[in-house]
């Protein structure tokens, strides 16, 4: 079994087994930034200085960001006399009363409920380290469920939906970007870089079960 | 430890979770004694499940080139339009960058990566030892670009909740919309349920 090796203020194995072609890898003596696998080139290990303070701060951001999204219009769309406002939700609830529960369902995972789940499991797994607590309840499985509903939480796929709406349109009527538009950009970049400041090597270390 | 020991060859196994090492569990359904994930030594079924979803999503993707993805009407006059007809639409409107974002988004991204699925099952089976970097980079690439395909499925949605204007006009989503969506989640199953170590075992196994 793989020993444990402290460096500075972050603990990482001296061997890490490559997901994508299972050859074990060494990290260097003087290991610095970031460790490919040397058969097929997936990145193993990045260098993430100060990770759950900047995680978690992002983390919040992108809760109150989401949160401004949820409340505020997307779009407007002014033709003659009529005004036509849309927020996330509207979208959503339209799809369902045409019948089309099923694609309602999926929009609402992808766009509200996986990306609404990352945020909240980042913090509760996140605030207690924080705080030099003991890892909070089950945060061994919330962090696993995080990592396995990544790839569903599409939120910068809609925003490119959102811009091809925008020009679509542009041709039929006036289509006013509501303030949604800006706080759902921002929350695409704060979102990534959350996840792109964690550090699994280390949360994996915190929260390991056999404590 | 030499640089080309692979974790199965010293009876390890990487926890696909939180990537532990663990000695390979003596019976079927070890657990991860750090993150209490399930461990497999490859994904279980791997070929099969792959196969299975790319052949639903084989299917699920002629209904939703054929099929009309909105049904527009504007003043009484209904009009349906499919996935490529509003392509061609924005082409010759003048909107070339939405053409492209729609084309590469709605009919590209799912066909190559239904391609690259077939090929990466093929050369497993017949155990190919050809260019395996290459390979994992390309299994690596249809799972970064899969969900990009949802692009068109957002602008419905977005569409459909926007232009209500009574008697003037409205926007319906047609029946594609629901195949294409199954496509987009079948094919991300099926890059998901994929095992890219099973390219290089084939290798391994064979010298």
């Amino acid at each position: 079994m793989a020993s444990n090796v402290t460096t500075s203020n972050q603990r990482r194995p001296s061997v890490v087994a490559c997901p994508d072609c299972d050859l074990l890898n060494r990290f260097p003596e003087d290991y610095r930034s970031t460790l490919l696998c040397a058969r097929c080139g997936a990145v193993l290990y990045r260098r993430r200085p100060n990770s759950i303070d900047r995680s978690l701060a992002l983390a919040l951001a992108a809760l109150f960001l989401f949160l401004l999204s949820n409340s505020f219009p997307f779009l407007a769309m002014k033709s003659g006399g009529f005004v036509q406002e849309t927020t996330l939700l509207t979208g959503i609830r339209e799809l369902w009363k045409q019948g089309l529960q099923g694609l309602s369902l999926l929009v609402l995972l992808t766009c509200v409920v996986a990306p609404l789940a990352q945020m909240l499991g980042l913090l509760y797994i996140l605030a207690p380290l924080k705080w030099g607590r003991r890892p909070a309840v089950g945060a061994a499985r919330v962090f696993r469920l995080v990592q396995e509903i990544a790839p569903w939480g599409m939120m910068e796929v809609f925003m490119m939906g959102v811009l091809v709406a925008l020009v679509k349109l542009g041709h039929m009527a006036t289509i006013v970007p509501g303030v949604s538009v800006y706080s759902f950009g921002a929350l695409i970049f704060v979102m990534a870089a959350a996840f792109s400041c964690l550090d699994p090597h280390l949360l994996w270390d915190r929260l390991d079960l056999r404590r | 430890m030499k640089e080309c020991a692979t974790a199965r060859q010293l009876g390890l196994v990487n926890c696909h979770d939180c990537r532990l090492l663990v000695e390979t569990p003596q019976h079927a359904h070890g657990r991860c004694p750090r993150c209490g994930a399930r461990l497999h030594q490859r994904k279980p079924n791997s070929l099969a499940r792959t196969w299975a979803l790319v052949c639903a999503a084989i299917i699920f993707i002629i209904p939703a080139n054929l099929l009309p993805m909105t049904i527009t009407t504007t003043l009484g006059a209904k009009q349906a339009d499919t996935i490529l007809s509003g392509v061609v639409y924005f082409m010759q409107s003048g909107s070339w960058e939405i053409a492209m974002v729609i084309f590469i988004a709605s009919v590209f991204v799912p066909f190559a990566k239904l391609s690259i699925l077939i090929t990466l099952l093929l050369s497993v089976q017949f155990r190919s030892a050809w260019r395996p970097k290459d390979r994992t980079t390309l299994y690596r690439l249809t799972e970064l670009v899969g969900r990009w395909s949802m692009v068109d499925i957002y602008v419905v949605t977005i569409l459909v909740a926007l232009v209500k204007l009574g008697a003037v006009a409205a926007i319906e989503a047609g029946p594609a919309a629901v195949y294409f969506a199954a496509v987009v989640v079948v094919t991300m199953f099926a890059a998901e349920s994929f095992d890219p170590r099973l390219i290089w075992d084939a290798i391994e196994e064979d010298v």
